[in-house]
């Protein structure tokens, strides 16, 4: 079913990393992100593994959620896979035959590789997962304002990401409203060649842009009675608080960096 | 034997996740050929998730579902199969318009049945005159037609798929008196026509009191009653507390009543309570004069 698809994946719950300051989350994501690219030897990934493992255990998501936001990571995984063992140059030569060459630095790099792009969808997903989407486009907002002073519109990307993350289900319910209906006028979605697939499609696409633009009319009116005029000094209904426990958070996560970091600097100097 | 039957028919949305809901909850039930059913029920009572079930749009959790005699889930074919046996037409059927022009739009559930082209053609013409889409609007654009007009055509759509049991899932929602009325109508009139099984789902215990012949009461996901028009509303008290609302008119009969108005109590139309209204009248104008 078409309601299977995680998109906008929050995961409704109450542990510490659902109530930590979503501003602190994205920060951390980065740091994350940045200590998993910085480290090159398999002890500094280990301990971005445990990190991200911790991060894990303490956000109380299902294992099972967790392996179905990987499943679709397994073309890529392969694909660049494929592309480092072969076209990486450098070290021993282990297999040599016509023109494929697997070289030890090629070995090396497609398991970095392999477990870099496994964490880095394991912390964003955390990311999306113990986060609502709303909260997560105020974040963004809040930290995008310095762009502000260079006149870049800050607000209304952020409103128009709101705007889209809360469509998104309602597209979803659509189409399969939409499919439903089509499919009792005896369309048929699942045969056919991929030609006939493609103009099987016409049938719910053409209603599903009918209504998204009159639903983008009638958004667009409703908050022009609510004197929607933008960004300038509006408040918010819920305002983003931080506290102890993001300073907290930060500074571990700060901690595991500098181990890298450490890490990376001792191994280079053996 | 009943063309539509259900075998504790169950469903439950989104297994598994924290949004996991029983929609429907062992539903057992038998539809007669020919009749004209109406399904109430408040929103959520599971009433779509019901008909959805009778053309094998959703698969059910559990139990099962024999259209004709014949369980719908047994292969591919007979799933195909049960879509052509059972037209369902949506909520706001306009929104699934899509054809440049009205003629094609009426003509994609045939065409999808494999029909020959003169067949569709005859079906097409013979619809859209039944609904009253006169010939001149067929090669329109339906998006340049009224918002009833557009309802009309959709219908038809379905309907020219001249299927055994016609599904209308709230036929008559967002339109004027005027266009409910005519909609209505032409149910009836096409369930006479063809003699083929319809069921309404509304929200207006006033329409389906004025056309349907048997009542399906669904409350919290289950089945609370079906039956003959009379024998549901003989219920009234039990459906009041439900918070759905008996016709109006059977309403004020049954005051009457209660106020010791000796008149029959099974009045659910106002031109039927008109014609007891006036026998009681006459009777007591009668003995007055004695």
């Amino acid at each position: 079913m078409i309601k299977d698809i995680t998109l906008g994946q929050y995961f409704p719950g109450s542990s510490i990393i659902h109530r930590l300051d979503p501003r602190f989350k994205i920060i951390m994501t980065t740091i994350f992100i940045a200590m998993l690219f910085i480290s090159n030897n398999l002890w500094g990934l280990l301990i971005g593994g445990v990190f991200a493992l911790f991060t894990f255990v303490l956000s109380k998501i299902p294992f099972k959620l967790m392996l179905k936001s990987l499943k679709p990571l397994i073309p890529i995984l392969i694909f660049t896979s494929i592309f480092n063992l072969l076209f990486i140059d450098g070290g021993d030569v282990y297999i040599e035959w016509e023109f494929i060459k697997i070289t030890e630095d090629g070995v090396n790099m497609t398991v970095y590789m392999a477990i870099r792009i496994i964490f880095l969808i394991i912390g964003s997903s955390l990311l999306t997962y113990t986060t609502s989407p709303i909260a997560l486009t105020d974040a963004i907002e809040y930290l995008l304002s310095p762009f502000k002073k260079l006149k870049m519109p800050v607000h209304e990307f952020a409103m128009m990401m709101t705007i889209a993350l809360r469509f998104i289900p309602t597209l979803i319910e659509e189409t399969d409203k939409i499919m439903s209906a089509q499919k009792a006028r005896g369309a048929d979605f699942e045969s056919g060649k991929i030609m006939e697939r493609i103009k099987a499609l016409i049938p719910i696409l053409v209603p599903l842009f009918i209504s998204a633009f009159r639903r983008a009319d009638d958004l667009a009116l409703a908050m022009t009675c609510r004197c929607y005029r933008g960004g300038e000094g509006r408040t918010r209904l819920k305002q983003l608080k931080s506290g102890l426990k993001d300073y907290i958070a930060i500074v571990i996560t700060l901690v595991f960096l500098l181990a890298i970091i450490v890490i990376n600097i001792l191994i280079q100097d053996l | 034997m009943s063309i539509i039957k259900t075998d504790n028919l169950t469903y439950v949305y989104s297994v598994g996740t924290p949004f996991e809901k029983t929609a429907i909850d062992n539903i057992n039930l038998e539809i007669e050929e020919g009749e004209l059913v109406g399904i109430i029920g408040h929103t959520g009572s599971g009433k779509s998730t019901l008909i959805q079930h009778f053309n094998g749009l959703l698969k059910p959790t559990s139990g099962k579902i024999f259209i004709d005699g014949k369980d719908i889930w047994e292969s591919k074919a007979s799933i195909r199969q049960a879509r052509f046996t059972v037209g369902l037409v949506f909520q706001y059927p306009e929104h699934q318009i899509f054809e440049e022009t009205v003629y094609k739009d009426i003509a994609f559930g045939p065409k999808n049945m494999g029909l020959s082209s003169d067949e569709i053609d005859q079906r097409v013409r013979e619809t859209a005159f039944a609904v009253g889409i006169s010939e001149d609007l067929l090669q329109k654009s339906p998006f340049e037609l009224s918002g009833g007009q557009k309802r009309r055509v959709a219908i038809a759509g379905v309907m020219a798929m001249e299927p055994k049991i016609l599904i209308l899932d709230e036929p008559t929602a967002g339109l004027d008196p005027k266009g409910r009325e005519k909609i209505l109508n032409l149910i009836k009139a096409h369930h006479r026509r063809t003699g083929c099984t319809v069921i309404i789902v509304s929200h207006s215990m006033e329409d389906i009191a004025r056309y349907a012949n048997k009542i399906l009461v669904m409350n919290k996901s289950k089945l609370f009653c079906y039956g003959d028009t009379a024998e549901v509303f003989k219920r009234a008290d039990e459906i009041s507390k439900m918070g759905l609302t008996v016709p109006q008119i059977t309403r004020v009969i049954n005051e009457l009543k209660n106020r010791g108005i000796n008149i029959e109590d099974e009045v659910y139309t106002v031109k039927y309570a008109k014609d007891v209204l006036l026998k009681y009248l006459s009777e007591k104008g009668g003995r007055a004069h004695d």
